[in-house]
């Protein structure tokens, strides 16, 4: 029996959106790529948060993996991460640093004497410039940047520990051997 | 229809109204090549506008950017440079013509060829038909 080609060129169009549809179904259409992904992290020097005669910045890591974590106490998706930031920290693997992002000094220190405080030291960036130079398009977003100072991954939206667990501790250099 | 007329002017005059009309350099020209700049790049918060439509933080720190970098004297070419160094081409209204993108850059003719190619086949083949017998054409015009 041969197939008409009047039914074969719909159903064939049919196929192949459909087949678009299921690629689109597992994409997530909140993530842009980022470019920043295997290039050098962008060097910043800022402020420190807590005491602005003190500079920190992307060079108080030289060698050793760190994460950057974007933050501001205006924003809700990283009162819900924040947990998860302790945890991290807590592993004691890798060194958080903060970028503190649009906001007020005295509400982020509130936040974090509130909320704990996860970082090594947070960079005050209330005017959102090193946020550009990243990349950054809304907080919460977390950078991943290893001993070479390249960024090797990126999140974006609110941390979890499924997903440090999954997409960012298999990047880190295996954990020394203690007791 | 002349409702329709007047809500598509409505929205018309919607569009052109944008956040950021104020007036950012004395230099008229340079003022127009601003806000074609600023046209010209996404919003990444509100994804379908451009920073020119956009009232998010972002929007206006990407159009305080532009601004300063124009002062500084960078190109166009630089300035979009700038932008997709650090957010990728998505940042740009008008994708860029690359291998990646072909096919969407193609599609509207790709699209227009395919239907041309079926009018051509249905104006043929019922020509055809209606060669070797005109009564056929009033009965069932698709039949092959």
């Amino acid at each position: 029996m041969k197939l008409p080609l009047r039914f074969l060129v719909p159903a064939l169009a049919f196929a192949i959106l459909v087949g678009f549809f299921i690629v689109g179904l597992k994409r997530d259409p909140g993530e842009i790529p980022s470019p920043l992904i295997g290039k050098p992290a962008p060097a910043f020097s800022l402020e420190s948060l807590g005491d602005p005669g003190w500079k920190v910045g992307s060079a108080d890591f030289q060698g050793r993996p760190w994460l950057l974590n974007v933050w501001g106490s205006w924003c809700v998706a990283c009162r819900e991460e924040h947990e998860a930031l302790l945890a991290i920290a807590r592993e004691n693997r890798v060194p958080i640093m903060g970028l503190n992002m649009w906001d007020e000094r005295a509400l982020a220190l509130r936040w974090l004497a509130e909320l704990g405080n996860p970082y090594v030291s947070v960079a005050y960036d209330p005017e959102g410039h090193v946020a550009i130079d990243w990349g950054v398009y809304g907080a919460p977003e977390t950078f991943l940047i290893d001993a070479g100072g390249r960024v090797v991954r990126k999140r974006v939206g609110p941390m979890t520990r499924e997903i440090w667990q999954r997409d960012f501790a298999p990047l880190l250099p295996p954990p020394a051997s203690s007791p | 229809m002349r409702a329709a007329i007047v809500l598509a002017l409505a929205l018309l005059a919607a569009t052109a109204a944008a956040v950021d009309s104020g007036q950012r350099f004395q230099d008229p020209a340079e003022q127009a090549r601003y806000e074609r700049l600023i046209r010209d790049l996404r919003c990444l918060v509100c994804r379908s506008e451009s920073i020119a439509d956009s009232n998010a933080k972002l929007a206006a720190d990407l159009r305080r950017e532009v601004e300063a970098q124009m002062r500084a004297g960078r190109t166009d070419a630089e300035i979009f440079g700038f932008m997709t160094e650090r957010y990728g081409d998505f940042v740009l209204m008008q994708p860029p013509v690359v291998p990646r993108t072909w096919l969407l850059w193609a599609a509207p003719a790709l699209f227009l060829a395919g239907g041309i190619l079926v009018v051509l086949v249905v104006v043929r083949r019922r020509a055809r038909i209606a060669a070797a017998d005109p009564a056929a054409l009033d009965e069932e015009p698709d039949r092959p």
